[in-house]
């Protein structure tokens, strides 16, 4: 395949926000002294007046975020996986989930690709806590067009919307006439042998281990499941009908997360194998992001050798 | 404030009071001590000070009142069922399986309430989310919110402190409800909390002390904490807890129990008593 276009989808966090700014005077964004790093400081550039800082206080944010959405504004509120879903949990469900208020989470740096930083700041937990809050969306993007296109769908969506973005350089490779819509999964690829179920930048690794489980003779199916909360059940049920196995792919652990999503709905609908492919209840370490992820088996080549191995 | 006008507004608390020990006695639970320690303030803000419309509880333009201390609801309920934005009658089921009067302040359920709290020092955070989004659409509107000084030993609310004074907002008024007692005893036993005035001063806040029973009080800390521009008000209220019932009184055992039937009929003895003899007044 030739060389693809590589963007962070918190870049893509930054520029939609950006965009949506032009149209929705209501649309203000929330920071906790990490705009450089989420990438709204380019909305905070553009739009000044409707850019607040909280300094290092992310349950004062999260809280004062719930506050303003009930006077009708539509606060974005943004920082590092870690703290948003993690410190300030308890302020997201208690100060925005059971109000089911209009606030937006926009939160980067998640998962192992993370890096350098290493494991205090590698979150694998957001999706489960996240996904445990009534009414709440939870979606994770796989490039840079859905990225856009999710912080978009989850400005018009009324309630509660959690967005996870990745720091790290991703192949685009959705074109730009892609439709994303809150809930539904997107069949990349058609195939009959194993359905591969995937969100964030484990999408490409699937769509690139089925190209080359084809060369090995295995038929494989690609789903990229952006949206985890709400789960496009019919298509996960659709997709086991079909294959009769399925491995879910995700940058998290594999408790709580997609895998866990897909795995309780097969179990009382569709009993069906499964491979959960993720971070396996660990703590992730320093590193290169590109390193890290092969070391955690959140590769194409991991996925092609579970595969394999699944479908003897 | 004309002495009619007070002696209407000791008259209204003492209701609000009734009506605490009516809602925890219905729901056999509840938190009657830091809502008779509050009933003044409840009945001054819902009564006097805010701009608000009972039968249109979701005006945008209103004052908005945020319940830090969320677990005092049975104080808050009364004042807004007095006020009308609900029958008297429903306070005795409060806490009942499907009754919408929530354990604690739900804003989906209730006419009334500005906003869902409970859980310790995120109701002040809302507040100054409130006020900075009055500010951001160039709103009239004030905010006030209420916390207790146990609550105060949060770090969130020292965030939001810091916020308030950081943006300004000369729209937020935050009470203290300093009754000096919380579940498992005196604050300053427990972890104190003093000094509270200088802590919010030190925090950029405009700070006055009141007796938390007095309405003249009351009246002229709020008509300063109006006219102050620049830095957000805070009035520290010195309180009684249980205030108004003569067993409950300073006894942190009150905090969150109910009284039961023997309790209840001596406690609205002792209101009606005190409601004969203002009414005599």
């Amino acid at each position: 395949m030739a060389e693809m276009k590589k963007v962070a989808t918190r870049d893509s966090y930054g520029a939609a926000l950006v965009e949506l700014g032009a149209q929705c005077e209501d649309l203000v964004v929330l920071d906790a002294d990490l705009a450089g790093a989420t990438k709204t400081s380019v909305f905070q550039k553009a739009y000044p007046n409707r850019h607040y800082d909280f300094g290092i206080a992310e349950a004062n944010m999260v809280s004062a975020a719930a506050g303003m959405s009930t006077a009708g504004l539509v606060p974005f509120a943004s920082s590092f996986a870690m703290f948003a879903a993690g410190r300030a949990f308890e302020q997201v469900r208690n100060s925005i989930g059971y109000p089911h208020l209009n606030v937006k989470i926009g939160a980067t740096h998640g998962g192992i690709s993370v890096g350098e930083d290493g494991a205090s700041h590698q979150c694998c937990e957001d999706f489960a806590l996240m996904r445990s809050i009534p009414g709440m969306t939870v979606i994770c993007p796989a490039d840079d067009v859905e990225a856009k296109a999710a912080v978009k769908a989850a400005y018009a969506h009324k309630g509660p919307v959690y967005l996870r973005f990745g720091r790290l350089a991703v192949p685009v490779f959705h074109s730009e006439d892609y439709k994303f819509q809150i809930g539904k999964g997107e069949v990349v690829k058609e195939g009959t042998d194993v359905a591969i179920i995937a969100n964030g930048l484990l999408v490409y690794e699937a769509i690139t281990a089925a190209e080359e489980l084809a060369q090995a003779g295995i038929n494989a199916m690609v789903i990229n499941m952006a949206t985890i909360k709400p789960l496009d059940e019919e298509l996960v049920l659709a997709a086991a009908r079909k294959c009769g196995k399925i491995i879910t792919c995700e940058e998290h652990s594999i408790i709580g997360g997609l895998g866990e999503a897909v795995c309780s709905l097969l179990a009382e609908k569709l009993p069906t194998p499964v491979k959960r492919i993720g971070v396996n209840d660990e703590f992730g370490h320093s590193g290169p992001a590109a390193a890290l992820l092969k070391q955690f088996g959140l590769s194409a080549e991991h996925i092609v050798e579970v595969a394999k191995d699944f479908c003897k | 404030m004309t002495l009619n006008e007070k002696k209407q507004l000791q008259l209204t608390a003492c209701k609000v009071r009734m009506g605490v020990i009516e809602s925890t006695h219905g729901a056999k639970a509840g938190h009657p001590g830091g809502s008779l320690s509050a009933a003044e303030v409840f009945t001054y803000l819902y009564f006097k000070e805010m701009n608000i419309d009972p039968k249109n509880p979701k005006w945008e333009d209103r004052d908005r009142f945020v319940l830090s201390k969320g677990h005092t609801t049975p104080g808050l309920y009364s004042a807004l069922a007095e006020r009308g934005f609900f029958p008297v009658e429903d306070l005795p089921t409060f806490r009942h399986i499907d009754s919408y009067l929530q354990g604690h302040p739900n804003m989906n359920t209730v006419p009334g309430v500005d906003m869902s709290t409970g859980s310790l020092g995120q109701g002040i955070s809302t507040a100054v989310g409130m006020a900075m989004a009055a500010k951001h659409t160039g709103k009239q509107n004030r905010v006030y919110t209420l916390l207790g000084d146990g609550e105060i030993q949060e770090g969130q609310v020292w965030e939001a402190c810091m916020a308030a004074a950081h943006y300004k907002l000369d729209n937020l008024c935050v009470i203290v409800d300093n009754n000096g007692l919380q579940i498992d005893g005196a604050v300053d036993a427990v972890m104190s909390p003093y000094p509270i005035v200088d802590k919010l001063d030190a925090f950029g806040f405009h700070v006055q002390q009141v007796d938390g029973h007095n309405f003249e009080e009351l009246e002229a800390a709020f008509a300063t904490a109006r006219g102050t521009k620049g830095a957000p008000s805070a009035i520290v209220m010195k309180t009684v807890k249980g205030k108004g019932v003569s067993y409950m009184e300073n006894n942190a055992g009150w905090h969150g129990k109910a009284p039961n039937d023997a309790e209840y009929e001596q406690a609205m003895t002792e209101l009606k008593a005190q409601y004969a003899e203002l009414e005599a007044m």
